[in-house]
Order: structure tokens, then sequence, then C-alpha cells
């Protein structure tokens, strides 16, 4: 008996000093360092430094030139795809618009550039519809297969042909980058994320 | 005899408590970040032949405790590393929010292939217990 109050006693004390311990639970620490990233935790992978987003300067949708300098003052989310592209590229498209549609008055300084990975099927035109459907201040960007091929390089942009035939699809990054109003490659999103992280996000860049 | 006895009581509530510890109290780290880095002379080396293994194929992250996945360049020159281009003297810090298994091409990898598995915060009692566990012997 006594000994069986002898284990008792020591361990409820044990027990109740736990439990004790977890009311004090220290409060979770932020995922960076304050003086890492000034604008605060953005939901997309940060770039730090951030360096120059590299130029580029090809045929667009809407028949004009699209290079990165032209957008400079706005934000630019800048994404690789193709039109014909099945599941990836119709859900990032739909989710930059709804960003786009949620940012309200503050989406005027934010700019869609979609460049093709498919340039033999992805004319200017065929990109000007496909992306007018899903919002039709959206930019498309095409050009010979060579000179798009160093645009991926310089963004780590990898597209692989798979299959054959007119039937074909690319596998490609899925990934969209967010530059600043003053050309600085700041973010990568992955895929996956949904409006509501985009709009975080670019806030945090126009406000910058 | 009654020696025996009094180890076998203390060494009863070491290990009861020990383990109620382990369950119970909060896990905390000092940094989410979950660092991997590419080291000078990198490019060197692979431009020589060398075959250079730098990240894991599989990066098993903690959500609440190591949730940022964080890669240095320290090389001189630009590097796939996981999923993304990552410049010389450039650190990119990929944040993850929810529990799930990501794949990113990966040209750093043989197979192209990089799969990040984020796994939930480990809630007290057994969740817990076992994520210490795993902290223990993976430091081991």
């Amino acid at each position: 008996m006594t000994a069986t109050r002898s284990i008792f006693l020591p361990l409820g004390i044990l027990f109740l000093l736990t439990a004790v311990a977890i009311l004090f639970v220290p409060g979770r620490q932020a995922p960076f360092a304050a003086d890492s990233i000034p604008s605060g935790p953005m939901k997309a992978g940060t770039f730090d430094p951030p360096q120059t987003a590299p130029d580029f300067s090809l045929p667009a949708s809407d028949g004009s030139e699209v290079t990165l300098s032209r957008y400079r003052g706005k934000v630019v989310l800048l994404t690789f795809g193709f039109t014909y592209c099945a599941a990836v590229c119709p859900t990032t498209m739909s989710t930059l618009a709804q960003a786009r549609a949620k940012l309200g008055k503050a989406a005027d300084d934010v700019q869609v550039i979609f460049v093709t990975v498919d340039p033999a099927r992805d004319d200017s035109a065929s990109m000007q519809t496909y992306l007018a459907a899903f919002d039709p201040t959206f930019v498309g960007a095409t050009g010979k297969p060579e000179i798009l091929a160093k645009v991926r390089e310089k963004y780590g942009v990898t597209a692989v042909k798979q299959g054959t035939g007119t039937d074909y699809a690319m596998a490609h990054t899925s990934s969209i980058f967010l530059i600043d109003r003053s050309g600085k490659l700041r973010a990568m999103m992955p895929f996956g994320h949904d409006a509501a992280d985009f709009v975080h996000d670019v806030r945090i860049l126009l406000d910058a | 005899m009654r020696n025996a006895k009094r180890l076998a009581i203390v060494l009863a509530v070491l290990v009861v408590g020990g383990l109620g510890w382990a369950a119970l109290w909060p896990v905390a780290s000092g940094s989410r970040e979950q660092l991997y880095q590419i080291p000078r002379g990198t490019s060197e080396r692979r431009l020589a032949g060398e075959d250079l293994d730098i990240l894991p194929h599989t990066i098993r992250l903690t959500l609440g405790q190591k949730d940022v996945l964080a890669l240095k360049n320290n090389d001189a020159a630009p590097h796939i590393f996981g999923p993304t281009l990552i410049m010389p003297g450039q650190t990119f810090r990929l944040p993850f929010t929810t529990a799930s298994t990501n794949s990113f091409v990966c040209t750093a990898h043989a197979d192209g292939q990089l799969t990040v598995v984020v796994d939930p915060e480990p809630t007290p009692g057994w969740q817990r217990l076992r994520w210490r566990w795993r902290s223990m012997t993976e430091t081991v």
C-alpha cells in the first residue's frame, strides 16, 4: 500500500507539472526573421536578395511586342504554358483571373504574361482568343522556338514534348513568377495555390 | 531489497515522466527553415565530371516546426536547385502551409524529380512522441 502510494505521488506531481507547463506554451515563431524579408512573409517562395528579372522581347498576342520593361511600374505575374494544356494552364489562368477580380481597382497595376512553350501550335491570334476567355488584359507571348528556349533557360523553366503526331502534350514548369514594380524577380508561386494567396502576395508587392 | 524497490520506482517515474514530457511538451525549434546549400565550386566539380548529389530526392518538412524550405547557392554559377533557378549568393525560401506531398521538376537530380513531403504539425500524444523520436534518430 505504502509502495503504491510512493509511486503514484511522484507520478501525479510529474503529470501536474507537465500540464502546468503546457498552459505556458511559448508563442509560435514567425517563419522568417524580421529583417530577412522587409515586406513580410509571402505565400510564394521568395528570392533573397531579389535580382532583376531577365527581360525578353517576344511577339505578343495583341500584335505588339511584349517585354518586361514595358510593364515597369506594374506587378507582373509571369507564367509558361500552352493553349492545348488540358489541366494545369487553364487552372492557373483561371486562378490568376480570379485574383485580378478580387484585387479590384488595384488590378490595374497587375499584368499577367503567358509565355508559350508550344510555338508550333500557339500563334499570336490563337493565344489572344485563349487568354481573352479568362481575362482580356492577359498578354500572351510566342516566338521562335530557340528564342523561347533561351527565355525559359533564364528562368530555369523546363518544357518537354510528350507524345507524337498532332495530339502531343508539353510537360512544363507550372510555377508563376512574381515580378515587382521595379522589375525585380521577387518570388515564385508553385502550382496549386488559390487566388487568395496571389492576392495576398500581389498586395505586398504593390505596397512595397 | 528495499533499495531495489526504490530504484525501480525511480526508474518508473523517469520513464513515465520522460514519455509524458515527449508526448505532451510543446515542440519548438529555433528556426522554421530547413536549409540546403550548394557549396562553392560545385559547378567546376560538375564540369570536371564529378557526380554530385547535394539535395536529397525526398525532403521531409513538418508544419509549425520546419515548414520553410531554404535553398542557398554559395557557388559562383546559377543553379537549378530544387524547384527553381537560384543565382549566386541568393537564397530561395519556400514556405508550406498545408500537409502535402509536392513534386517538383529538379534538374539537379538524375531522374529530374524532387519530392517534398510536408507532415502535419505533431499533435500532443502519439504524434508528438513519434515526431520527437524521428527527430532524435535523424540527428543521431
